[in-house]
């Protein structure tokens, strides 16, 4: 469980700085990194020297990010032990792909605190800062512990509990069948019941992979929609945050190289600009396709940037796009503030009802900052301040939904081949297990629980 | 008045199945033993079901012969039917149940203690510990007699302060009517021992001559013969049949009528007991739209008329059992001999043990069996060998034996106690050990000889035996891996026979026999035959050539959990100056008192970052000690 395995986490705070780190430290450092390395032979390298390269993503072959890795060889590290680092461009989406690569390459993901609990085990920190790494340990971990309990949208918990249930009866009815050999109130586990049930949850866990809100950020930024009548400064606005922040250029995987999305990244959090030819276009679209249509059009969208012009009064096209809007997750920007206000504020408080309302001033360069903490607040709840949590929290979901995936493969392989069910059931049990991880409920004694309620046992 | 009546090195408080095993383990390692028992024609009697093994408990019974113990030869001596339970599944699950003749068991047990050496057997009841300065010295008996030891170990079974029930009846009594031990209880609360009230119960017998077997159904043992002991050559072949009937509607609707009348129905705060031995009122309420349950007609032995009712364990009137047994098919006119009842009693709350079994707040104190929270002879028996062993280490100033959850179903049972403590009888299920592929039945020697034979309770000549077996297996896994299966017609019709993917070009042996449709003997027809080998040793090879890739998972999980299980508590260890613990952590290892980081760990309250912070403290002060 520690002290020799390899641990990784991203150890820059997200969202500041141009550059983030994911550290490595164990006995596999080098290794692990150097396996979806494309560059000099990191194992030849000299210690404490930093070189440039990209990271491939072994399953699919792809570069996945631009890099600069540093290599640094025990003792003479911060943790004692082997040491690389890799430098990504800033942002989540970045960072945290190379994080996952990382990961699926067999390195764990740190527990809060960790680096410096080893760097201690390993008689790098003073005796006298025992007492503060053990603080530090607590620390972290309730804060870690109250962020991801926030960050965990409560229909994935359901989900998950769903999945455990469903997996802890397939086991319980295994177990009473070995426990039970006589007990013939129940039919004996087949290995096709096993086989429908496994591939069930194994779908299920996919789909939550693909689909879970947080997941699906972090893999692929928010996709953003800016919408407006025409010259109320969506074209500036688009301009300002590209300006404001790096924006990213992404190939799309089987396409050809002069078809590009755009990410803006905004305060570490990743904005993909959806239908860009469409906002960019002048004509009103709502005018052109109706408000249904216009519905569906922006239902792909995670959050949607609704520009009004201060120097205008409300307009029946405005309030259609209020219409198109009601229910999804929007920002209300009043745009060319410096001009004259002729807008009804009032009238747009009443339309917004509980969204946020933004002024600024395009031209000016006023009230960015503001757009920014408004577009941040929208996802993180506003009390991340900063500190690697949120992603630990988010990848570790996706860690531990992933570890649970592949043991369920397991179990469907030694299905296929023909094994018996008591074999197959370990599988199972480590995926219940996992799944009971991202929840934090560990306990060991539900299955005897569920064998005692689910049945009618005894002599 | 009390008189001076000897001095011994262990003694023993009862022989029941924890009692006999410890007395025998003890006095097998040379040390000078008591064995104090209420009544010396009920030694290793079985107050339930006379039956012995079944999933998790015949592994253990198999553990138990591995290290010496007595259990599997004496059943192998007197059992009434032999079956292999869950032969159609994995090897991990396997086990083997005896029916047992009891008062065979009982004649057989008392005449091998009888004849041990170092061994002294006694009748006598006990009714105080002497511990002077906090240590246990020896026990006083009613008689007056005080016998002084070095070690003591109780093994009361459910006679502490036992009190039977039935409807509205109840009195103190052990098991079957048996007298109650009752001042020992409040010896042991005076000397800070907490204790915790729990309760099983029995169904009622009835006479063989009064069962229409004909409206039943047959429960054969097996034709194969086998046993438990690895050291067992000579098989009962002649075995006698179980009978399978149900109840019905109208059993349920005299039990449901009759409820209020049931001692555990009745309102008045009772015992706790166990889950996985309800009473037939427990199964009526619990899983009312059931419309029958199983009920298995289980013979005591061969020379008595005396029917065990499995299924109908129950605390109601006796008017109410006559109704309940005779409105299942089969019983309409059956007579019964003894009522069923429940049974409440003392037992030790086990978080005060440690993993030796001995109690942490009075050295040279031992205890094991059903006075620790356990159910099931098998359970109790594990744990008198084991406290057997630990009281007879401590005399002879040996290192302790701690078996731990890789290793044998008994490290499990005990350190789930020790560790977790129990609110209800418990009871070994194999779903309680996460190692199962690793605690087989098959391997149950090959876990365990060499811990019995370095203890001293396996003989030189079976402990030759067991090297051969362990290297024959060896041996033929490297000759499998050299020989190469060519597809030739030969062994394509073994392979069709076997419902087999043909061979498309030669393979080894060795990883023909992963495929899991094909046996030992199925190769073993199609190359040259080693006829050296027995059965066992087949057996043997082809589990762990069939099973190596879940094998060597198994044990990369017991190598990563090794680590922490290495890694020592110190004694002195003060909890409550780790600033860090989260304060249900701190309560629980204060209470349980943890010898490795492993064991902490699966406290449960005792999370990661109180691990964590745990680790760090531990270094900190082995640091602190490197330095000065």
């Amino acid at each position: 469980m520690f002290e020799t395995d390899t641990i990784t986490a991203i150890s820059t705070p997200i969202g500041e700085g141009a550059i983030s780190i994911v550290r490595l430290s164990g006995r596999d450092a080098i290794e692990i990194t150097s396996r979806i390395y494309k560059g000099k032979d990191l194992h030849e390298v000299e210690s404490h020297t930093i070189h440039y390269g990209k990271i491939i993503d072994p399953e699919t072959n792809e570069v996945a990010e631009e890099v600069m890795v540093t290599v640094m060889r025990g003792p003479k590290t911060f943790t004692r032990e082997e040491v690389v680092e890799i430098n990504c461009h800033g942002g989540l989406v970045s960072v945290n792909r190379v994080l996952e690569i990382v990961l699926n390459q067999g390195a764990r993901l740190a527990e809060p605190g960790e680096f410096t609990k080893r760097a201690f085990l390993n008689g790098r920190i003073d005796l006298s800062q025992a007492e503060a790494v053990m603080d530090l340990i607590r620390a972290k971990t309730d804060k870690a512990m109250n962020v991801a309990l926030k960050q965990m949208d409560g229909r994935l918990s359901n989900l998950i509990k769903k999945y455990r249930q469903s997996l802890l009866e397939t086991v319980a009815h295994v177990e009473v069948n070995i426990d039970y050999p006589e007990y013939d109130d129940v039919e004996e586990m087949s290995n096709e019941m096993m086989r429908v049930k496994t591939k069930e949850v194994h779908s299920e866990i996919e789909e939550l992979l693909s689909v879970a809100k947080q997941g699906k950020i972090l893999r692929e930024g928010i996709a953003t929609a800016i919408i407006g009548r025409p010259n109320v400064g969506k074209s500036s606005l688009l301009n300002a945050l590209v300006q404001e922040n790096k924006a990213i250029v992404t190939d799309i995987p089987g396409t050809t190289r002069d078809i590009i999305e755009e990410y803006v990244n905004v305060r570490g959090i990743p904005l993909r600009l959806i239908d860009t030819a469409g906002i960019r276009e002048t004509e009103d679209i709502v005018e052109r396709i109706g408000v249904e249509r216009s519905r569906q059009a922006l239902k792909e969208a995670d959050l949607i940037l609704l520009v009004l012009n201060y120097n205008e009064e409300l307009t029946e096209e405005d309030l259609r796009l209020f219409e198109v809007v009601k229910g999804l997750e929007f920002i209300v920007i009043i745009n060319k503030t410096d001009l004259d206000q002729k807008l009804d504020i009032e009238k747009v408080k009443e339309l917004v009802e509980d969204r946020r309302i933004v002024s600024t001033s395009l031209l000016k360069e006023e009230g960015i900052d503001v757009l920014e903490s408004a577009i941040a607040d929208s996802f993180f709840a506003g009390d991340i301040d900063s500190g690697d949590l949120t992603y630990v929290s988010n990848a570790r979901h996706i860690q531990l939904l992933n570890q649970a995936k592949k043991a369920l493969e397991d179990a469907m392989d030694s299905l296929e081949m023909g094994m018996p069910l008591d074999i197959v059931q370990i599988d199972v049990t480590r995926t219940w297990e996992f799944l009971g991880e991202i929840i934090g409920d560990t306990a060991s004694d539900s299955l005897i629980d569920q064998l005692f309620s689910q049945f009618c046992l005894g002599k | 008045m009390v008189y001076d009546a000897g001095r011994y090195d262990t003694i023993v408080i009862g022989a029941g199945h924890a009692g006999v095993e410890a007395g025998l383990a003890a006095a097998r390692m040379g040390v000078k033993t008591l064995m104090l028992s209420l009544n010396l024609d009920m030694i290793a009697f079985m107050p339930c079901n006379p039956s012995i093994g079944g999933p998790a408990k015949g592994i253990v019974v198999r553990e138990i012969d591995a290290l010496g113990g007595e259990m599997a030869k004496t059943i192998d001596k007197s059992y009434i039917q032999m079956r292999m339970l869950n032969t159609g599944k994995g090897p991990a699950v396997q086990a083997l149940r005896a029916q047992a003749d009891k008062p065979i068991y009982i004649k057989e047990m008392k005449q091998t203690l009888e004849n041990q050496e170092n061994l002294t057997l006694r009748q006598g009841m006990v009714d105080e510990l002497i511990v002077e300065d906090g240590v246990c010295k020896g026990v006083i008996t009613e008689t007056g007699a005080a016998y002084r030891a070095e070690t003591v170990i109780i093994t009361t079974g459910t006679f502490m302060r036992g009190k039977v029930l039935m409807g509205d009846l109840e009195y103190e009594s052990g098991p079957n009517n048996q007298r109650p031990s009752l001042k020992l209880s409040e010896n042991l609360e005076a000397l800070g021992i907490e204790l915790i009230r729990f309760k099983t119960g029995t169904p009622p017998r009835v006479n063989s001559h009064t069962i229409d077997y004909s409206k039943t159904e047959i429960q054969p043992g097996d034709d194969k013969p086998q046993g438990f002991s690895y050291e067992t050559t000579e098989f009962i072949l002649d075995q006698i049949p179980c009978w399978l009937t149900y109840t019905n509607e109208f059993t349920h609707q005299v039990i449901n009528d009759n409820l209020g009348l049931s001692a555990m129905y009745s309102g008045a705060k009772r015992g706790t007991g166990p889950r996985y031995c309800p009473s037939i009122e427990d199964k009526i309420v619990r899983f009312h739209d059931k419309p029958r349950h199983q009920v298995f007609l289980e013979p005591e032995g061969r020379d008595t008329e005396e029917v065990y009712v499995q299924g109908l364990s129950t605390s109601l009137p006796e008017s109410v059992q006559h109704e309940i047994v005779r409105s299942v098919p089969g019983l309409e006119n059956a007579e019964i001999m003894r009522p069923g009842y429940a049974i409440e009693y003392d037992s030790i709350v086990p978080t005060q043990l440690w993993p030796t079994l001995e109690l942490k707040n009075i050295p040279g104190l031992f205890s094991a069996g059903q006075i620790n929270g356990t159910s099931g002879y098998e359970e109790a028996a594990a744990q008198g060998i084991m406290a057997g062993i630990n009281a007879a280490a401590k005399v002879l100033g040996k290192d302790p034996v701690i078996l731990d959850r890789s290793q044998a179903y008994i490290g499990v049972l005990i350190d789930d106690l020790v560790t977790k403590g129990t609110k209800e009888p418990y009871r070994l299920l194999t779903s309680r050990a996460e190692y199962r592929l690793l605690l087989r039945h098959d391997n149950a020697d090959l876990r365990l000889t060499d811990i019995g034979y370095e203890l001293g309770l396996i003989s030189d000549e079976r402990y030759k035996k067991f090297e051969m077996k362990k290297q024959q297996v060896e041996e033929e896994k490297k000759r499998l891996r050299k020989i190469s299966i060519k597809p030739t017609p030969e062994v394509q019709s073994m392979l069709e026979a076997a419902n087999a993917t043909p061979l498309k070009e030669p393979m080894k042996a060795y990883d023909l026999l992963k495929r899991p449709e094909l046996h030992y003997d199925s190769i073993d027809s199609v190359i040259e035959s080693n006829e050296s080998l027995s059965t066992d040793v087949k057996e043997q090879v082809e589990i762990q050539i069939k099973y190596e890739g879940y094998i060597k998972k198994a044990n990369e999980q017991v190598e990563r959990m090794k680590k922490m299980e290495d890694k020592k508590i110190p004694e002195d260890i003060d909890y409550d100056a780790i600033s860090g613990l989260a304060t249900e952590a701190r309560q629980k290892l204060k209470l349980v008192q943890p010898l490795s980081v492993g064991q902490a760990s699966r406290i449960s309250g005792v999370n990661p970052a109180d691990i964590s912070i745990l680790l760090v403290y531990i270094e900190h002060g082995r640091i602190a000690k490197l330095a000065n």
